[in-house]
């Protein structure tokens, strides 16, 4: 059970690699120490998921996932719930490639459309169905500031986060009064091994910024969180301007 | 699905869903026999703090107000485990008497009370509520109704005193009675400076008076630490009331006046309004002040007169952090209550009292020492501080009361309640299915 404070005992991360995903539990670990299921892809990554967490003195379980496949999903979380309840589940997977090549290169659209959208809705309904049987849970969904307005540099991956963001905030609606809620995550440029190599964007934050968010949220019960709060404003102020402004931005 | 309900404690914390169910007494072993896979509770008023009555995705079973049978040659009363205190008190005091023990509120069900083994102003005289219980009627998880008392299923008696639920629903509860004269009290109240002044005076005043708690000022620091207002009662005889009052010797406690709206502001508790409650409070208060008689109400439940007044809390909520010393330790009594004063949360004033010894109740909360009750709103950055104060009350062989219990981990509730294990193997013995569990059951795998 998640506790008065928000430090739950169970976690599961989707994407267990994910440096945001590893990040949120490193926190955890020093509260509530929480049962850990990674899921992902089995290969060293997880392995190395697998070893920092064990040594932080966490019990861990990995179980194989792939994004895509979106057929095994049912049954992989149900199975992760019939173990004990899923207090905290994070959405943390996603592909960002080659921006010109996501639009260009057909297979590589149709990847990012299946991991980043298809994928996570996916997840969300039988994440959704396990927790409403639980009565309760918390999903948290890392969406993208990339998806709140889509410009045309990454617009494939934004597409996808704008779609995978609708999604999950109008599942938390869904789920009011069901004792299950949801966190929808929108950072801006995080230093991870996905944007390695990218030029930074400014307000860019590192993966411990976003889990400090996502523990702080998830323990005050948010809904909807920017990475740092001052992408409020700026992409409040970004979504307004005209299509003619917003294309000469250097963005 | 869309029959579930939204349950929290008293502290309004951590929401989860349950199916509930308001039944009489006679249809509570069909329910607990019908209940899905994850499992049943009872809930009475819902004045615990934290998760004990809630049971997500599961059945929450509540029970309506039923009889008060008072038996005048047994001087006890058989209650049904959903009546609340409030009605069992203008029941039973213009019948002249009074019920042994009462916790802080009148709005809990004599079956809540019973399963958190709750304690009151005397315990160092009387005990907890489960040493003045001559019976009690209990559904356990086969559907069967059966009645327990210290002689009859000893082990399940005091398994079920103070065992949250966890044992089985009660469905009634005879109870003994204590005499009064009045519906009055003759009240003490004292103002103490300091920590060592409060403890000092309460041991000598527990010898005589029949009730005794302190409240201490959470913001006062240094050489104020622990500063107090002291008050002692004794239930107020024919002779202690003026004129006027002998007229109408037993009022009955009325219903509260005032509400908490449901949409607080925030910040309607914070370190500044608290530091000018706590002041007022503590300057009102008569430096010293012999034989004032007052009403039942509020003198037992100062809080009951405004209703969801934890709302005063914001939309966060709180949590109750109550504790007890053994005795051998009550000299680490200051260094916690530093730490208490230490902290920038808000406190209203905490509430001091000194226990005699506990009883054979496997999860019962009291044992001899002192008790700290503090109310905190939630806020980010709680959690490991109230891991601290757990090590340091578990290092001193101490606990906290899993009536106010939100948070507590696994780990520390096996340490501080070492008599977890025997309960936890009657609870194999008599629930092998556990049928029976609670959002707490969970947490703290009971």
């Amino acid at each position: 059970m998640i506790d008065s404070l928000g430090q739950p005992q169970s976690v599961l991360v989707l994407g267990g690699t994910s440096d945001i995903g590893l990040a949120a539990v490193r926190r955890w670990a020093s509260t509530s120490r929480p049962h850990v299921t990674v899921a992902a892809r089995p290969g060293p990554g997880r392995d190395a998921a697998r070893a920092e967490l064990e040594s932080l003195g966490l019990t861990v379980e990995v179980v194989d996932f792939e994004a895509a496949e979106t057929a095994s999903h049912p049954d992989l979380i149900a199975g992760v719930a019939a173990q004990r309840d899923i207090d905290v589940a994070v959405v943390a997977f996603g592909v960002l490639g080659d921006e010109e090549r996501a639009w260009t290169d057909h297979a590589e659209a149709v990847r990012h459309a299946e991991v980043n959208y298809v994928g996570a809705v996916s997840v969300g309904v039988c994440l959704a169905d396990v927790m409403r049987q639980q009565g309760h849970g918390v999903i948290v969904a890392l969406s993208s500031v990339a998806g709140e307005r889509v410009r045309r540099s990454n617009f494939v991956y934004g597409s996808t986060k704008a779609g995978m963001d609708g999604f999950y905030l109008g599942l938390g609606e869904a789920l009011r009064g069901s004792g299950v809620r949801v966190l929808v995550v929108r950072p801006g440029f995080v230093h991870t091994k996905m944007t390695n190599g990218r030029e930074a964007a400014p307000l860019s934050v590192g993966p411990d910024d976003v889990a400090a968010a996502i523990v702080d949220g998830v323990a005050s019960g948010k809904e909807l969180i920017w990475v740092p709060m001052a992408l409020r404003p700026v992409m409040s102020g970004l979504r307004h301007m005209p299509r003619a402004l917003f294309r000469r931005l250097p963005l | 699905m869309s029959d579930r309900e939204l349950l929290t404690g008293w502290g309004r914390t951590a929401p989860t869903a349950a199916h509930v169910s308001r039944l009489s007494a006679d249809q509570i072993p069909t329910a607990v026999s019908a209940a899905g896979a994850r499992g049943v509770i009872a809930r009475g008023l819902g004045r615990s703090y934290g998760d004990v009555a809630q049971n997500a995705g599961g059945d929450v079973l509540v029970t309506e107000p039923d009889g008060i049978e008072v038996d005048h040659d047994r001087r006890a009363v058989r209650i049904g485990a959903g009546t609340s205190l409030h009605d069992v008190l203008r029941t039973l005091l213009p019948l002249g008497y009074f019920v042994p023990v009462t916790p802080g509120t009148r709005f809990v069900t004599i079956g809540g009370a019973v399963a958190c083994d709750v304690h009151g102003k005397n315990h160092h005289r009387v005990g907890s509520l489960g040493n003045h219980v001559v019976e009690l009627d209990l559904v356990t998880a086969d559907g069967t109704l059966r009645t327990i008392s210290p002689a009859q299923e000893e082990e399940l008696f005091w398994a079920t005193v103070g065992g949250l639920g966890l044992t089985g629903v009660i469905t009634s509860v005879v109870l003994e009675l204590v005499p009064v004269e009045s519906g009055y009290m003759r009240v003490d109240t004292e103002r103490l400076a300091d920590l060592d002044a409060v403890m000092d005076r309460i041991q000598a005043a527990d010898r005589t008076a029949t009730y005794s708690v302190a409240w201490i000022d959470t913001m006062a620091k240094g050489r104020s630490l622990g500063r107090s207002v002291l008050s002692l009662g004794e239930h107020a005889t024919h002779a202690d009331l003026s004129g006027r009052l002998r007229d109408e010797p037993r009022p009955s406690p009325g219903q509260p006046r005032l509400a908490a709206p449901a949409l607080m502001p925030p910040g309607v508790v914070s370190r500044a309004t608290v530091r000018a409650f706590n002041e007022l409070w503590f300057r009102k208060a008569p430096r010293h002040r012999v034989g004032e008689v007052q009403p039942i109400a509020p003198f037992f439940y100062p809080l009951d007169g405004v209703d969801h007044w934890s709302r005063l809390y914001g939309a966060r909520g709180c949590v109750q952090y109550q504790f007890v010393l053994p005795d051998p330790e009550s000299g680490r009594l200051a260094a916690l209550l530093e730490r208490v004063s230490a902290d920038p949360a808000v406190t209203f004033l905490a509430v001091l009292k000194r226990f005699g010894p506990g009883n054979p109740g496997l999860l019962s909360f009291p044992m001899a020492g002192w008790t700290l009750a503090v109310d905190i709103p939630v806020r980010s950055g709680l959690a490991p501080m109230l891991q601290e104060w757990d090590r340091e009350v578990a290092d001193a062989g101490g606990r906290v009361y899993l009536a106010k219990d939100s948070r507590l981990s696994q780990s520390m509730f096996d340490q501080m309640y070492p008599r977890a294990a025997e309960f936890r193997a009657v609870r194999r013995a008599i629930d092998p299915d556990s049928r029976f569990r609670s959002d707490l059951s969970r947490r703290l795998d009971l």
